[in-house]
């Protein structure tokens, strides 16, 4: 399912004194099947162009197109539900979601209000209990008697339960320790490859843009400025500064390896095992640093 | 969602309103609640809605920002203008449709309680749209302070108000997210029958309930490691200041009143 953005933009409070213009003249598209990181500095607009892409926010200027339904300002709330069924986000801290008396029933309240059997609901809940590495017994404990991370997989497994073919991330892994980062991340990549999942990211982590989208948005000040492949959004590191951002890690360390070996820039290396591969080619072919 | 509320809200300025000390908007106001009902016939009301007019004009408030956040209460004001219509049966009958009956002293009764409602909520809301909320419990700690002497905690309480004062937007934007994120798990507040719309509460009482006792607790915890004990001996950095202006004010206001005084019936 293809999304797209068209001219959209959002006027929070429109009228009062406190009125903020959050996005402007946004053109964006975001291809079926594609992972797809939205990187930006704080305020730069991110958060509120993720609200678009399932009718959580309706733009006050332009079209949003989600597959073959349209979201413009006029949109009545009723035809929005069917895309929110098809769209599944995962918000900053999920666990904050949660309320009910057992993790298996908040698990099914999502499914059970798209209209899916309880049979069924149950069935997906167990499975994603299962799934996200939930220690077994999780499903009749009271999602508040949980430590911080399962509370957060338990949140994501009642997003991941709706079956969506779109599966919005944002900052999924904020506050988890590296170990319990890399598996949901890992997991969400599994999804992405697995079942074709268009898997939309907004981060604060270039190492993770790097590292598993295939498509980039660059926003600032409520702008798209830049799409494109990671290969090419991490290959300009400058132009990536005005807009304060930085590259990864692993971009950061080849560029000064390569200024140091009086290499010209290469394409960047985007994963830490990109990296070893392009030092080991370099280094086997006798050149190196010394 | 909420963003259009305008009650309870502060937007910084310079104005005379702006600028006077929050003991005397207090006292002010206190004084003009209790002077409203002072009015009883056309001029008295009229007099107490052009000075209202004039506050807000003194204020710089843009009106339609004001108009447009009267929403939520216009609704009571209709409500009681309605009732008094209806079952006030005085005076000529003006206006008979079946069995409803319009007369003379209803319609008056509606339109004068309808302005008392107005006045009262446009100048308490002046308030707080021209004090910051700390301004405003600082000023009713001082005012409240004789009361020290019969044991009264006016320091607990003047806390507790600029406390909650303090986490009512956060709270807000507290329930906006989750809303959110539970619109997103397609749970749906604005349609169904009155008891699936009340069902559809449970899932964001609960979790900002949860929310609001850990952000209690994790507060407590920074008072108590920074050392707050209280009020004994405690300074202030914002002093309050009564200048010419208050004094103007209240004077002001005494002028208002005397002349409702002989202005009504």
């Amino acid at each position: 399912m293809d999304i797209a953005l068209e001219q959209v933009g959002y006027t929070y409070a429109a009228g009062t004194p406190f009125q903020k213009q959050a996005l402007h003249d946004v053109n964006v598209r975001i291809p079926s099947g594609s992972y797809t990181a939205i990187i930006g500095h704080t305020g730069s607009g991110k958060s509120t162009l993720l609200q678009h892409l399932n009718g959580l926010l309706k733009p006050t200027a332009g079209i949003v197109r989600i597959g073959d339904t349209q979201v413009t300002k006029e949109t009545k709330g009723k035809q929005l539900k069917p895309i929110r069924r098809k769209v599944g986000i995962v918000f900053q801290f999920p666990e904050h979601q949660l309320f009910e008396e057992n993790v298996l029933k908040d698990i099914m309240f999502g499914p059970l209000n798209f209209g899916v059997e309880e049979e069924e609901a149950k069935a997906r809940a167990l499975r994603w209990i299962e799934r996200l590495g939930l220690p077994e017994g999780t499903a009749e404990k009271s999602p508040f008697d949980l430590s911080g991370g399962q509370m957060r997989r338990v949140a994501i497994a009642g997003v991941l339960a709706m079956e969506p073919d779109v599966l919005v991330l944002d900052e999924p892994t904020a506050g988890l320790d590296p170990a319990g980062r890399k598996e949901i991340m890992d997991l969400f990549y599994e999804l992405h490859e697995q079942r074709d999942m268009t898997t939309i990211l907004v981060t604060h982590s270039m190492e993770d843009a790097a590292r598993y989208a295939d498509h980039m948005i660059v926003m600032h000040d409520g702008m798209d400025v830049l799409q494109g492949p990671p290969g090419e959004v991490f290959a300009d590191a400058e132009r990536l500064a005005e807009w304060r951002l930085g590259v990864p890690r692993t971009v950061s360390f080849q560029r000064l390896y390569e200024e140091g070996a009086g290499l010209p820039p290469g394409p960047p290396a985007l994963t830490e095992e990109q990296l070893a591969a392009y030092l080991a080619a370099d280094l086997g072919k006798g050149g190196g640093a010394s | 969602m909420m963003e259009k509320m305008v009650f309870g809200r502060y937007i910084p300025g310079d104005s005379f309103v702006h600028r006077l000390d929050p003991r005397s908007k207090l006292i002010f106001v206190f004084i003009f609640i209790a002077a409203v009902f002072l009015a009883n016939n056309t001029v008295s009301y009229a007099l107490l809605l052009a000075f209202t007019l004039l506050s807000i004009l003194a204020s710089k408030v843009r009106i339609g920002f004001l108009i447009g956040g009267l929403k939520p209460v216009m609704f009571l004001i209709a409500f009681t203008f309605l009732l008094h219509i209806f079952f006030t049966k005085e005076g000529d009958l003006l206006f008979q449709l079946g069995f409803l009956k319009i007369y003379e002293e209803g319609l008056r009764q509606g339109i004068y309680i309808s302005i008392r409602f107005l006045v009262l909520v446009l100048m308490t809301s002046l308030l707080t749209l021209t004090t910051s909320p700390i301004s405003i419990t600082d000023g009713l700690e001082v005012l409240l302070n004789p009361l020290k002497k019969v044991k009264f905690p006016v320091h607990e309480l003047a806390l507790m108000m600029s406390i909650s004062l303090r986490f009512i937007p956060t709270l807000m934007d507290e329930t906006d997210k989750i809303l959110k994120a539970q619109l997103a798990r397609g749970s749906d507040i604005s349609s169904g029958t009155m008891k699936e719309r009340i069902q559809a509460v449970v899932p964001l009482l609960v979790p900002l309930f949860v929310s609001a006792f850990k952000r209690a607790e994790d507060l407590a915890v920074a008072m108590e490691v920074r050392g707050y004990r209280g009020g004994e001996g405690r300074t202030r950095y914002r002093q309050l200041k009564w200048d010419w202006r208050d004094t103007t004010a209240l004077l002001i206001l005494l002028a208002v009143i005397v002349a409702l005084w002989f202005l009504r019936g």
